[in-house]
């Protein structure tokens, strides 16, 4: 979706500000909140890619207006009603109002070190030949999808060329909507900072996009 | 921390945000979908375990080692898992040196991906819209933020983190840190220089 998540060659937002010292949680809630998403998301059954979507899929005010963690309580809340887990109504209460339903692979205390020293790879075997090669130049199609994607808008209908190509990798396009992993091959894609943002840019700059093969068209194509 | 709670001393000073995190944290463990334990413990993991030395570490090998740097360039993940840095968020990872006529500086334009095992959890700017925005389009300008001024020749790389391909600046190595330890080398290592807004340290305050 075009939302305000999508924030590449956005104009005033303003200066950096780094923190020295920053400590990994401003707060015990930011903290608390980290943990449930990553531990609920087991009994939920849902993916990165899902809960990425539940997390930008908001108005763009309200999105802008909520700080990191807060997006991160709001996208667990939407998942957690979606799967009938928790509603809003038990959060206002802060008791269960129903019997839990039945899950399973619940995160226990003893399985947090290998599961996440595993982590949860994305590559997986392909079906098909990779149609790009490494130096093939393409065009990142100008594609407007409603639902998940990962295809940033300041790169769409620009020419760029294959850097990398990084095995087939879980399409979160398709993921997202609970319609399969889909695998895809997965490029680095490069590209000249004057065919992003125009000739007054900045001619010692590239700029690279991990992009699957489906958000790909050969340069020759007409945009 | 600004906002820890005190125990016996709870509610009134609550924020909403704090309530309401409490009141869900207590309806899933109610309903039993979650372990109080394991809650603690990952929280304990990425507060004290799992942050930016381990990254110093990698570089200074790297500076040390050249046969070490050749393979953490080649085959980054395997590399990196042989020093037990690898798993969420660290799956698939490419290292990218810089010289001194190529700058890397990595990003998420869309969200916030970043190479947990070897930095932790990334900072509150490098979530932020101003970083987000300004990085892919005038990065020279961001470096500024951070008081970097690069030469203009000098090639600017960025890497936009929009799969699941988790990137780590691989900085040059100062001068005049010949026949430093590793930990001598990692000490100078900062977060920034690994995320490619900073440069190496060293301890007068000076970057190189």
């Amino acid at each position: 979706m075009n939302g305000a998540h999508d924030m590449g060659g956005v104009h005033g937002f303003g200066a950096v500000v780094p923190e020295a010292n920053e400590p990994t949680f401003h707060a015990v809630w930011e903290g608390r909140v980290f943990a449930l998403a990553l531990a609920a998301g087991r009994p939920g059954q849902w993916n990165i890619d899902m809960v990425r979507f539940a997390r930008e899929n908001r108005p763009p005010a309200d999105y802008l207006a909520k700080s990191y963690y807060e997006i991160w309580l709001a996208g667990l809340e939407a998942m957690l009603a979606e799967r009938g887990l928790v509603s809003a109504d038990e959060i206002g209460a802060a008791r269960p109002l129903g019997e839990p339903r039945k899950v399973s692979g619940i995160l226990q205390h003893g399985a947090v070190e290998a599961t996440f020293s595993r982590g949860r790879p994305t590559e997986r075997p392909a079906s098909v030949p990779a149609r790009f090669r490494i130096g093939d130049r393409v065009r990142a199609k100008n594609i407007h999808p409603t639902t998940h994607t990962r295809l940033p808008r300041y790169v769409r209908g620009r020419p760029g060329m294959i850097e990398r190509l990084n095995g087939c990798h879980v399409f979160p396009d398709t993921n997202a909507l609970g319609q399969g992993e889909n695998p895809q091959w997965l490029y680095t894609v490069r590209f000249d900072a004057r065919d992003l943002w125009g000739l007054e840019a900045d001619p010692m700059l590239k700029v690279s996009v991990d992009a699957w093969e489906p958000y790909l068209e050969s340069a020759d194509q007409a945009p | 921390m600004p906002h820890e709670h005190e125990p016996g001393h709870e509610g009134s000073h609550l924020s909403e945000v704090e309530l309401r995190v409490r009141a869900l944290e207590t309806v899933l463990q109610q309903k039993g979908y979650i372990d109080p334990a394991a809650i603690d413990l990952l929280i304990d993991t990425y507060e004290k375990k799992i942050g930016p030395r381990n990254g110093a570490r990698v570089i200074a090998k790297a500076w040390a080692n050249e046969e070490f740097k050749r393979r953490l360039l080649a085959e980054p993940a395997q590399t990196l898992a042989s020093l037990g840095y690898a798993g969420m968020q660290g799956e698939h990872t490419a290292v990218v040196e810089n010289t001194p006529k190529l700058h890397n500086m990595v990003v998420c334009t869309l969200c916030s991906c970043y190479p947990w095992p070897v930095l932790g959890l990334p900072p509150v700017w490098y979530k932020s819209g101003p970083y987000r925005s300004r990085a892919v389009m005038d990065p020279r300008s961001v470096l500024r933020d951070f008081g970097v001024e690069l030469p203009a020749d000098t090639e600017i790389r960025v890497w936009d983190s929009t799969a699941e391909m988790r990137y780590l600046v691989l900085p040059m190595r100062p001068l005049g840190t010949g026949g430093w330890s590793e930990e001598q080398l990692a000490s100078i290592v900062t977060r920034d220089s690994m995320i490619g807004t900073g440069l190496p340290q060293l301890p007068d305050g000076t970057a190189l």
